[in-house]
């Protein structure tokens, strides 16, 4: 199976501290990955550095072949940030119709992506006026809009209710047995049983690269949450 | 790397003019505020001077100061307005997402300067008008040569706000550089003082500030029926030093951050 994403020995620092140690890591093309860790364990920060925003130290990102950030990339790659990134003096459509032009797209391609969703009834309304919820949504639907081969969706389902939640991972699923690749950071560990496959964070290092079946196998515990916290352990231990 | 790759789409840049247009039909009291505020400020510099009698054969106070006028508040509302709507942008994360679609920076920027022109050539407008009609402002020149300078003035005051923003981490700093900015170069643009009674080293520091060219202009399109070359040469440096602000602005804003 060909990679979408290669990193390695990718190294960043923010502020004064090293955040990034030596990472490297693959993303299979048509999967949906989950990037997993406890909160400051640099999720944010690798997606920033495969949408091409963060300054790394050394290291190298190469995205659908080509280094993360080249301004052919732009076109091929949605990001969506950890809080919503919308504009709260428009209306959502009018944000998925600003997006949907930037990529290129029509009126109907940001009334499809409000639809993917949820968001048509409320596509009239101010995104200052939406609940948290419904403020992510149109978020998403803003990187949607674009069709890319390769969505990076930073925590795309906190404040979901579990229907909702439900309903965009099976539109995960849908996108990548469309052929999209699927970068999707969580820290629910629930949410890893739907990842075809799991990166596991932890300060900044790569703690693991499997299967949730690999996992659970690995840890020796149905529960992911348990699993994770085994193999946190285990990394102690083997660096005391 | 990235600086060199600017490239120029007039369709992202028209998309972007529109939803910078888009958020300011949303914002009625801004709207309002900017289209009638200069006209209401003008009134009260009519009525302070109205009584005031003039020399003989000199312009009356109220023509010269209002004329100036005319160009210094699309400078300053123009110029607050794009510093803090940049800094939201940066704030809120929407800069970051842009920066990761096709829109270059130039498109980003040129689309603000664009939005705020347009909507600074409808505050001349009412502005002119009002002032004409109502104060009785006499302009020896064409009325559209003022609307001209001041929507230059405006595009000005954009693109230094959009660099300004670039030094901002804050709304209160942001608000900060307006009179960092704005009040030496109206202190020194010749309105308060004539230039050639300001000090040797005062007056230089005045031909470097672009305000100064846009008050001559506006001065002689005040002063002379005809069109002037002063006045030509004086709104091409203003537009000149827009452009070099823009550009300025566009090196600052870095696609990668720590
Ligand atoms: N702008 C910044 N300047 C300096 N340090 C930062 C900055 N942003 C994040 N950091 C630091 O980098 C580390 C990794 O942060 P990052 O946002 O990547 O974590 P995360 O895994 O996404 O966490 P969360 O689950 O809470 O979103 C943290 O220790 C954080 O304090
Ligand atoms: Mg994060």
């Amino acid at each position: 199976m060909a990679d979408a994403v290669t990193v390695t020995d990718l190294v960043v620092e923010r502020g004064r501290r090293r955040v990034l140690h030596d990472l490297s890591c693959a993303v299979p093309a048509g999967r949906v990955t989950g990037l997993l860790g406890p909160s400051g364990s640099g999720k944010t920060t690798l997606m920033r550095a495969l949408v091409g925003v963060q300054r790394v130290r050394s290291g190298e990102v190469t995205v659908l072949g080509e280094p993360a950030g080249s301004p052919g990339l732009r076109a091929r790659v949605g990001y969506v940030t950890q809080s919503p990134s919308v504009y709260p003096d428009l209306s959502v459509r009018e944000n998925a119709r600003y997006f949907a032009a930037l990529y290129g797209r029509g009126a109907r391609a940001a009334d499809d992506a409000l639809a993917a969703v949820g968001m048509t009834d409320a596509a009239g309304q101010l995104v200052a006026d939406l609940s948290g919820g419904q403020r992510s949504r149109a978020s998403l639907a803003c990187a949607l809009v674009g069709e890319p081969e390769l969505l990076v969706l930073d925590e795309p389902t906190v404040g979901l209710d579990p229907v909702l939640r439900v309903d965009l991972w099976d539109r995960f699923h849908a996108l990548a047995g469309a052929g999209t690749t699927l970068v999707v950071s969580s820290h629910v560990m629930d949410e890893a049983g739907r990842c075809d496959r799991l990166l596991l964070l932890r300060e900044g290092r790569l703690l693991a690269d499997l299967t949730p079946g690999e996992l659970r196998a690995d840890a020796g515990t149905h529960d992911l949450e348990e699993a994770f916290l085994t193999l946190v352990r285990r990394g102690e231990e083997v660096a005391a | 790397m990235s600086a060199a790759t600017a490239v120029l789409n007039p369709r992202l840049t028209a998309a972007t003019t529109g939803r910078v247009l888009r958020q300011l039909r949303h914002d009625h009291r801004t709207i309002a505020m900017m289209v009638l505020l200069p006209s209401l400020l003008l009134g009260l510099l009519y009525l302070l001077w109205r009584d005031v009698p003039s020399l003989p054969g000199q312009p009356s106070v109220f023509d010269r100061v209002g004329l100036t006028m005319l160009g210094i508040f699309p400078f300053v509302v123009m110029f607050l307005v794009t510093s803090i709507a940049m800094l939201r942008e940066r704030t809120s994360g929407t800069l970051e997402r842009l920066l990761t679609t096709p829109l270059s920076r130039l498109d980003l920027l040129l689309g603000y300067g664009l939005a705020f022109g347009v909507a600074a050539a409808v505050q001349a407008l009412v502005t002119v008008t009002v002032a004409t009609t109502v104060y009785d402002l006499e302009v020896a020149g064409s009325l559209w040569l003022v609307v001209l300078i001041a929507v230059v003035d405006a595009v000005l005051g954009v693109a230094l706000g959009l660099l300004a923003s670039a030094f901002a981490r804050s709304e209160f700093q942001a608000v900060q550089f307006m009179p960092v900015i704005v009040l030496p170069q109206f202190f020194l643009c010749g309105l308060l003082v004539a230039r050639e009674q300001m000090a040797g080293w005062l007056q230089a520091v005045s031909d470097v500030l672009p305000l100064t060219y846009a008050v001559e202009a506006l001065q002689e399109v005040g002063r002379s029926a005809a069109e002037t070359g002063t006045m030509w040469r004086d709104v091409g440096v203003v537009a000149g030093a827009a452009v070099l602000a823009l550009a300025l602005a566009a090196a600052t804003l870095r696609r990668r951050t720590s």
